[in-house]
């Protein structure tokens, strides 16, 4: 049985981050991925990182847009430690080796980006997410002490007699072997959950793997309803369209040619946050103010050529590569996609989740810094910095803690488990259909707009596929890279985020942030300025509430 | 978005449990034609058959995992538009098998870690600054320099040079285009302190920098315009003008030669090449440095060879021809030394080739 102090699931920025972190704070340390760590979907964070570092700007005002941008739900302590520590953790990165952008003087150049008072984003062109995530990862072949274990698929947390985290069943993915890894610490940085979309900017791996076996172990999962659609997504593919090409100064027109972002945000225009730019083109749409595929027009022909090339090059790519469109001749059609979950496994400012043993970081987690609608480069910002807080604190608590002992039937009730997958007869649905239908539930009742009617249409789909799933037909009987097998264990996985997402929408009774309720059209601070947690309680899920950390922000009303 | 049509997929499929050798099996798949290979490939597995295995996650060439050959050329199923291989496959079929220079573990899923990965471990992939990081600020470098190696940043490691390289096709040991665009981005990075240490590690080693053979393959397949081999070109020049690493090989005296010669006649003066090889370009010291008199008097039978077959004559040898408008070669010669040779190829500072005319 592999062993470890500390041993990370995930390795996008958040588990590199913490693997690093827990590495030389002197514990062992194990990293596992159900990809290759370079694969992992940080990859597609192209726009930046937002840190106060700027002597003109300040962690305050860094931390009072972030407040703002998460229409108050975010708990104010977390959010001033991520706006402190944004320079140091910004400065670490710029020094292991990040190429980022530079001024003429040589110094750190910045942009740019939505529902921020200051440019304060950096940035290495519009792979930003790419380069950081490549440079932790040469890192991580540097540090010999840390044990990475790529392509290992995890199914569930072990637990020893007390309850408390002790390890993880793990499959090989090479050749199908179960084992059983035994750690004094778990952190979780599986990532979000996109995939329960459809279409979504995610990668296919977005499956929430973490949020779930969490939540099966009785971590709550809080603020799962704030589900953030990005502003500027490709129609049918989903593929991201970087926010940094409103920062280097693109606009938005409708099928009219209005730059309508004038009648929502006559300040921010474009640079409002997400949640307001991505109702406002909803608005639009819907209104009958959209091309005939159900688009507005991002035009950043507007942003100088010789700028593009030097700060967009990626999405030129993406542009020519998938929608046929050369973004430096022509506007481009985007609509609001799914993106982002705000919400995730609750933990405190140090990474911990109430279940002893077990921490997360970076999307799968919820401290809350994001609230109800993420700031754009925010979200590299929280999995580097509570991704390291992770790391050091689970490597400080498990000194001279003696290793757990996992109870050895976690291990034989996966492999039974898996066992009754592969040899199972075909009669069920396929995996794909399954997972289509919950995409396209997803995206057509959870989405911008949302209400109570469609919301329970959507919880009952949910809840009859969980009932499918358990069923779902499958092709590949193997054992080496059986990724039919694996996609049976991540749609049950994300069935669970599915229902977590849609009670707690259907919870909140109000509008804030990313959930925006056409029958209860106003946020309303009097009953539902708290987080909403759903934990499993048995079979059923239980619903509790848990207040809103407030440091020095009242709230106020929210324009742009 | 056009109408659907359908496409015929021939794939490549191999299962190690099996005991049986891989073969071809044939998908009908139904697409716009504007889609992807990916998409015909999960198509597939969604509708019929869950068990092809192929590493697959962003969809939109950022993470670069589906690292395949469709109609024998390498590249990421997901940017490539089944429209387009259709039209370019043998019978309207669409191949697609797993990357080259590299072992298969099932199907379409090579073995990146036996080959790629081994050898980017090899070039000591991490900075080694040259001093302690300035206290509360980050490294003052000049702007250029770090654009500079953002096009070695954007490599997505997905293989797909690797798998087109022909050096690494003779020489299975050769470090790699990969590989190698990753040490430049170190050597290029002002910050670090090894770049004369990894220059001369790169050089010496024979399957290093002057393994590459200039074939362009790893240029023309890249997904995301890295150039690996314009990097490789890089590090060379920066081995040779900036700290006169010798190239064992001759690799750099060679293109020396060439460039001599062309610059002189516009057309290659066989008989010169050899001698200007090993004098560095030099026709004279070629022939009168011992290391170059020595390594003529290796390569005799090669000059026999060439007066065999015709390919040099005493004629040729001593009246060789310039080309009628000699000048017109020079003028290029001319206006491409006039750019500043370390940043003139790098994407992010100049676009793509000729955008600028075509705006001006």
């Amino acid at each position: 049985m592999p062993q470890h102090d500390v041993l990370v699931i995930g390795a996008g920025l958040a588990g590199q981050r913490a693997a690093l972190a827990a590495a030389e704070a002197g514990a062992s340390v194990g990293i596992i991925s159900k990809v290759h760590p370079v694969r992992s979907h940080s990859n597609a964070a192209q726009g930046g990182i937002n840190a106060a570092l700027d002597p003109q700007d300040s962690w305050e005002s860094h931390a009072f847009d972030t407040v703002k941008g998460s229409d108050y739900l975010g708990d104010q302590d977390a959010i001033e430690i991520m706006c402190r520590e944004a320079p140091s953790e910004l400065l670490t990165l710029e020094h292991l080796g990040v190429t980022f952008h530079r001024d003429e003087r040589g110094r750190l150049g910045k942009r740019a980006f939505g529902g921020a008072s200051a440019a304060r984003t950096y940035y290495v062109a519009d792979i930003t997410g790419q380069a950081i995530l490549h440079v932790l990862y040469e890192q991580l072949m540097k540090h010999e002490e840390v044990t990475r274990y790529e392509e290992w698929f995890s199914t569930a947390l072990a637990q020893d007699d007390d309850g408390r985290i002790a390890g993880v069943v793990t499959r090989n993915i090479r050749d199908g072997a179960m084992e059983l890894f035994a750690a004094k610490a778990v952190i979780l940085a599986t990532g979000g959950n996109g995939q329960i979309y459809d279409p979504t900017t995610n990668a296919l791996i977005c499956t929430g793997d973490g949020i779930a076996m969490a939540y099966r172990v009785g971590a709550p999962l809080m603020d799962m309803e704030m589900i953030q659609y990005h502003p500027t997504t490709l129609a049918g593919l989903g593929l991201l369209i970087t926010e940094g090409a409103r920062g280097e100064g693109a606009h938005l027109y409708n099928a009219q040619g209005e730059r309508f972002m004038e009648k929502y945000a006559p300040n921010k225009m474009e640079l409002a946050s997400r949640d307001v730019v991505s109702r406002a083109e909803q608005t639009e749409i819907n209104e009958g103010r959209g091309f005939p595929d159900g688009t507005v027009a991002l035009d950043i022909t507007v942003v100088p050529r010789k700028r593009i090339h030097e700060a967009l090059r990626e999405i030129v790519n993406v542009g020519r590569d998938f929608a046929g469109v050369d973004i430096t001749r022509e506007p481009i059609h985007i609509k609001p996609g799914n993106h982002y979950v705000m919400g995730g496994v609750h933990t405190d400012i140090h990474g911990q989740t109430p279940i002893p043993g077990l921490y997360a970081a970076g999307e799968c987690a919820c401290v809350s810094v994001h609230g109800g609608n993420r700031l754009g480069a925010n979200s590299l910002l929280d999995t580097l910095v509570f991704g390291r807080r992770s790391g050091e604190h689970a490597a400080e608590a498990v000194k001279g803690m003696g290793m757990p002992d996992p109870s050895g039937s976690s291990l034989q009730d996966e492999e039974r488990t898996i066992r009754s997958i592969v040899e199972r007869d075909g009669t069920g649905r396929r995996v794909s259909e399954l997972k289509a239908e919950l995409g396209q539930t997803m995206d057509k009742y959870v989405a911008v707009f949302r209400d109570e009617d469609g919301l329970n249409t959507a919880l009952e789909v949910v809840r009859r596929l969980k009932e499918e799933a358990k069923n779902v037909a499958i092709d590949d009987k193997g054992t080496v890279f059986n990724q039919d097998v694996l996609g049976a264990l991540e749609l049950q996985f994300m069935i669970d985020n599915a229902e977590a997402i849609v009670i707690s929408a259907i919870e909140r009774k109000e509008s804030r942030g990313a959930q925006y309720r056409t029958d209860y059209p106003d946020r309303n601070d009097d009953e539902w300025l708290k987080h909403i947690n759903v934990s499993a309680n048995g079979a059923e899920p239980e619903l509790s509430y848990s207040p809103v950390t407030m440091t020095q922000w009242e709230p106020q009303e929210r324009t742009y | 978005m056009a109408d659907t049509q359908t496409f015929q997929l021939k794939i490549r499929r191999y299962d190690p449990e099996s005991g049986a050798p891989a073969y071809w099996a044939d998908y009908d798949v139904e697409l716009p034609p504007e889609r992807s290979v990916l998409d015909g490939i999960l198509q597939v597995k969604d509708r019929e058959d869950a068990s092809i295995a192929i590493r697959c996650s962003c969809r939109a060439a950022i993470c670069g995992s589906c690292g395949v050959r469709i109609n024998g050329r390498s590249a990421l199923a997901c940017n490539t538009r089944i429209g387009d291989a259709a039209a370019g496959g043998r019978d309207g079929f669409v191949t697609v098998e797993p990357m080259g220079n590299m072992p298969v573990i099932k199907d379409l899923v090579s073995d990146m870690e036996a080959v790629h990965w081994k050898k980017v471990r090899r070039v000591v992939p991490w900075l080694v600054p040259a001093e302690d990081p300035p206290e509360g600020q980050e490294y003052i470098v000049p702007a250029e320099a770090m654009l500079d190696v953002t096009q070695a940043m954007a490599c997505i490691h997905c293989g797909v040079c690797v798998s087109a390289c022909l050096s690494m096709e003779v020489d299975p040991d050769f470090v790699g285009p990969a590989a190698l665009a990753k040490a430049y981005r170190f050597v290029g990075d002002p910050r670090d302190g090894e770049e004369e240490a990894r220059l001369r590690d790169l050089a010496e080693d024979p399957h290093g920098i002057y393994d590459c053979t200039h074939c362009f393959a790893c240029v023309e397949v890249c997904p995301k315009d890295v150039a690996p081999m314009n990097q490789i070109m890089r590090l060379r020049r920066r081995a040779t003008n900036d700290f006169g690493i010798k190239d064992e090989n001759n690799g750099y005296g060679h293109e020396k030669a060439f460039v001599t010669l062309i610059e002189k006649y516009g057309t290659l003066h066989e008989a010169q090449l050899l001698p200007r090889s090993f004098g560095d370009g030099s026709l004279v010291k070629g022939q009168l440095k011992p290391s170059g008199a020595k390594q003529l008097t290796r390569e005799l039978p090669t000059a026999f060879r060439g007066l065999k077959s015709g390919k040099v004559t005493p004629r040729k040898a001593l009246l060789h021809e310039k080309l009628p408008d000699q000048k017109q070669v020079r003028k290029i010669f001319h206006e491409i030394e006039s750019h500043d040779e370390r940043i003139e190829l790098n994407l992010y500072i100049v676009g793509e080739l000729g955008e600028d005319e075509e705006t001006a």
